[in-house]
């Protein structure tokens, strides 16, 4: 998947993340993340981010993402909206959004 | 003849020889109401009561907190005595909130180096998090604070006590009899033990009236000095109209697995006792239980603690028999306590202490209690944040849950994403061995010390499980955090109310 836009998912309310997928020149994630529970679950948040996107095959990507306390699937899902909208994509494969 | 010589004479005590006119002031003939507005204890200002009061490097200073966040005593007094150029001194408050932050800068010049409170919040909290002191915070109980006090163990030099209302000779109220009063806070429970025991007792009022402020919370014969200030707090932060009543489904969904525990506990026979927080679900309990007293034909003998309109509305119903209040929470609650004959103000050591010939904790049947965090041995955090930052107070959770024979504590399983329920809390306030029932939206725990309780509750048909089982129930929806990090530098103790040191705070440690 090639992100050639910037895609947003997500909102800023409490137990959500808003995602922000942007265009990167060169390969690899560079993921900036905020979060009110960075000591307890930053690490796990970055996990989720990074491989859901890596199951979509995105190579290279600037991710921003401000956590409101959002559960994995939650984290998951606001990824995978981001990245479609981030690559205008429309084939959405609709499934149940495991956590990791 | 020669007094002396009297049979006996010298073994009597509070004997000091012979009457001789000179020795006695001599009486005032002019009209009471003028010699009231020339009362010598009425002083022009703090700082004229600061000199008076003989405040000086090293000394031991208190306040009280019934002013909660709206409180503008602690920042006036303690500016002014920045201003004077005294130091090193010890901040005894009973507690301190949000409002508080100016002291920040006075700790940074060593005007405050040691402070002891039931509790610490916001920016002051945050900074002390960070390291700010060098002496750690000393948190107490309001129970284990009565006796550190009345033991004379905390010796209070100065105390700076703020009321609603005060006379010229220092009878101190928290609402005001004669008139409407914008300032009033109800019950002075825990102004009155500072009153009781510090060297010096000045009373801080926006409101001088008529000798007697009569009945008073405090009474005139501990009080030195008046000082008469445009204002002593704001209003609103003082006290709302009346509490909250909760609309959140998952706290009414505790309130009513609450008030059925109690009425399938045992305890919740006629003329029992309690005490409920001031949370929602607390709150929401009183009004499961109130419907159930009805239903049951049953009252309540006596409602304890911080006192909320919910319990005024049953003691005006003739649910709720009396009332003894430590500290009222709304303003219902204030003007039951002006208004209502059964509805009694007490003092901290009445209520919690552990050293006096009783206390009112020792007296109930059961308390319903919150937590931030609880583990799976039923210890209770109500002082760090998950971030493990201070961010509370200890308050009476420890005294009420060791006094009451049924300590029922309410919280969500999860809060956001931080279980409530986890593997050791980051700070004990309250140990395990006092709690006896936890109530979460997604089940009932029963401490094992209490086997009989799980029977009744069991046979009531309720959700028991077990804390492990509501741990690990947290987990899968959540993961598992990972834990706090901290420095080895102890930041705060937690005295439990016996005054032995049950955890400590340690400073967080930041990237």
């Amino acid at each position: 998947m090639n992100i050639i836009t910037t895609g947003v998912a997500g909102t800023m309310e409490s137990s959500d993340i808003i995602v922000t997928i942007e265009p990167k020149a060169n390969d690899g994630i560079e993921l900036s993340l905020e979060s009110d529970v960075m000591q307890q679950f930053g690490k796990q948040i970055e996990k989720v981010i990074r491989e859901t996107l890596d199951e979509l095959g995105v190579k290279a990507a600037k991710v921003t993402a401000v956590d409101k306390g959002a559960l994995d699937c939650t984290v998951a899902a606001r990824t995978l909206a981001a990245a479609y909208r981030a690559a205008e994509s429309t084939d959405y494969v609709f499934k149940e959004v495991k956590a990791k | 003849m020669d007094v002396k010589k009297i049979p006996h004479i010298n073994e009597v005590s509070a004997f000091h020889g012979e009457y001789d006119p000179k020795d006695c002031e001599p009486k005032s003939t002019v009209r009471f109401d003028e010699r009231q507005k020339n009362s010598k204890k009425v002083l022009p200002s703090i700082e004229e009561a600061i000199k008076r009061s003989g405040l000086k490097d090293g000394m031991t200073i208190s306040f009280h907190h019934h002013f909660r966040n709206g409180d503008y005593v602690v920042n006036m007094v303690i500016d002014e005595i920045a201003k004077m150029g005294i130091k090193n001194l010890t901040l005894a408050a009973s507690s301190l909130t949000d409002c508080h932050w100016p002291l920040i800068e006075h700790i940074k010049n060593g005007v405050i180096t040691h402070i002891e409170t039931s509790g610490l919040r916001g920016k002051l909290a945050e900074e002390i998090s960070r390291g700010l002191m060098d002496f750690p915070i000393i948190f107490r109980s309001h129970g284990g604070r009565a006796a550190a006090i009345e033991t004379g163990e905390l010796h209070i030099d100065v105390a700076f006590l703020g009321a609603p209302s005060c006379d010229p000779y220092g009878n101190a109220n928290g609402y005001n009899r004669d008139d409407e009063n914008s300032s009033c806070c109800g019950s002075l429970g825990y102004a009155k033990l500072d009153a009781q025991h510090a060297d010096t007792c000045i009373i801080i009022t926006d409101h001088l009236v008529n000798f007697p402020n009569a009945p008073f919370g405090i009474a005139e014969s501990r009080v030195d000095w008046v000082v008469v200030v445009d204002n002593i707090g704001d209003p609103k932060g003082i006290m709302s109209g009346a509490t909250r009543y909760t609309k959140n489904p998952k706290e009414l969904l505790i309130a009513k697995t609450a008030a059925e525990v109690i009425e399938a506990s045992g305890y919740f026979e006629d003329n029992f006792s309690m005490q409920m927080g001031s949370g929602g679900a607390s709150l929401a309990t009183a009004r499961f239980l109130r419907d159930k007293m009805i239903a049951k034909d049953i009252k309540c003998r006596f409602a304890l603690g911080g006192i909320t309109g919910q319990i005024v509305q049953m003691h005006e119903e003739g649910l709720v028999k009396k009332i003894l209040d430590v500290q009222s929470f709304d303003l219902i609650a204030a003007n039951s306590l002006k208004n209502n004959r059964f509805h009694q103000q007490i003092d901290a050591s009445y209520y919690a202490s552990y050293v006096n010939k009783g206390a009112a904790v020792n007296q109930l049947d059961f308390v319903i209690l919150s937590a931030l965090e609880i583990d799976v041995d039923f210890n209770v955090n109500v002082m760090t944040g998950s971030d493990g930052v201070i961010r509370g107070a200890v308050g009476g959770h420890p005294d009420t849950a060791a006094g009451a024979s049924l300590t029922v504590v309410t919280a969500p399983l999860l809060r956001g994403r931080i279980p409530t329920v986890c593997e050791r809390v980051n700070t004990i306030c309250t140990p395990g061995s006092t709690i006896d029932v936890l109530v979460t939206d997604q089940g009932v725990a029963v401490n094992p010390n209490r086997p009989e309780l799980k029977e009744k509750l069991i046979a009531a048909g309720l959700p028991v499980t077990t804390i492990e089982k509501l741990k690990e129930r947290a987990e899968k929806v959540v993961g598992k955090p990972e834990p706090i990090q901290y420095t080895d530098r102890i930041v705060g103790v937690l005295m439990y109310r016996n005054n032995t040191v049950i955890d400590v705070i340690r400073q967080i440690k930041e990237d």
